[in-house]
């Protein structure tokens, strides 16, 4: 299916949130998502099934003033 | 100095943005002495790593991270941003900007009292981004902001105190609160002029980082922010329109 991933369009096999990251090559990596604008907790990500079309965000620590 | 469940020493917060290299940004928080740093999220490419590698520097430096929402222009966003930047740093501070107007990045009030309120029933410890307006800092004193961080000037504009007298008399009113300098300080006499207002603490980046030698110019600062300290506690005296000589005229010979 079809998600977008920080903007862009990407074909993902997995339907988990969690599966999803491995897939795109996320795997450990320190890191926040958030679901069509909505904040994904770490501990949901098991249970958030995405469906085609949905939007996530995926964001790590920057430097910032 | 106490913020919220913190006490420091250092009255400078420094941002990590816009450095030369990172070996740059850690000796110029050091040199600062700054026990507080401001740091952002961005969106990250899978397997990039990028964020990681900025963080373990921050990590060494052991410093507090207070975590921004730069960038936000709705509660949403903030809100959002907030939650996501608590999970990643452990820390429930938030530097919370909702940006009104895109020339000036001045704040939208409006939407940052609400998403103070938001964070503040949410758990988090709320600095305000927000403007010398005594009503909109009364409000979010209301809604349980314990800091308020009214702006010197626009963000990244160097300009100083764009209205001394407005900070001044929000330094007045809101006597025991902790009030923070946030952006548009370009000069460490900007700083120490804030300082000797009474302000508690000075929030800035880009006076350092792109300055020349950005590790002597937090030096500077940080030599600056004490000094304005030590003025204000020491009761400056009051400006006089007419010269008042300081050498005693009694005993003066006649000379004439």
């Amino acid at each position: 299916m079809t998600i977008v991933c920080n903007g862009s369009k990407r074909e993902v096999e997995n339907r988990t949130l969690s599966d999803v990251l491995c897939e795109l090559g996320y795997g450990q990596s320190m890191l926040a998502t958030a679901v069509n604008g909505r904040f994904v907790p770490a501990r949901h990500r098991d249970s958030i099934l995405l469906g085609a079309g949905d939007a996530i965000e995926v964001v790590t620590p920057r430097q910032g003033g | 100095m106490k913020l919220y469940d913190a006490t420091l020493s250092s009255r400078l917060i420094l941002g990590t943005a816009q450095y030369p290299s990172p070996h740059v940004l850690s000796s110029a928080v050091q040199t600062a002495g700054a026990e507080i740093v401001t740091v952002s999220l961005r969106r990250e490419s899978g397997g990039a790593r990028e964020g990681e590698g900025f963080w373990s520097i921050i990590r060494r430096l052991g410093v507090r991270v207070l975590p921004n929402t730069a960038g936000c222009h709705s509660i949403k966003e903030a809100v959002t941003t907030a939650h996501m930047a608590r999970e990643i740093f452990e820390t429930s501070w938030i530097k919370l900007e909702v940006i009104g107007d895109s020339d000036l990045l001045q704040p939208d009030v409006f939407q940052l009292v609400e998403a103070a309120r938001i964070l503040n029933e949410d758990g988090f410890r709320v600095f305000p981004y927000t403007t010398d307006d005594l009503g909109v800092a009364e409000r979010l004193l209301r809604v349980g902001c314990q800091v308020l961080m009214p702006l010197g000037a626009p963000i990244g504009s160097g300009r100083g105190l764009n209205n001394p007298f407005g900070l001044q008399a929000m330094r007045s009113r809101f006597s025991d609160v902790p009030l923070i300098i946030d952006a548009g300080i370009g000069l460490p006499s900007h700083a120490a002029q804030a300082m000797e207002l009474g302000y508690d603490a000075i929030l800035l980046n880009t006076a350092v980082a792109k300055a020349g030698d950005p590790i002597n110019m937090a030096a500077a600062f940080a030599k600056a922010i004490e000094a304005g300290r030590i003025a204000y506690l020491s009761n400056p005296i009051e400006a006089r329109d007419m010269a008042f000589p300081s050498t005693p005229l009694l005993g003066m010979p006649l000379l004439s």
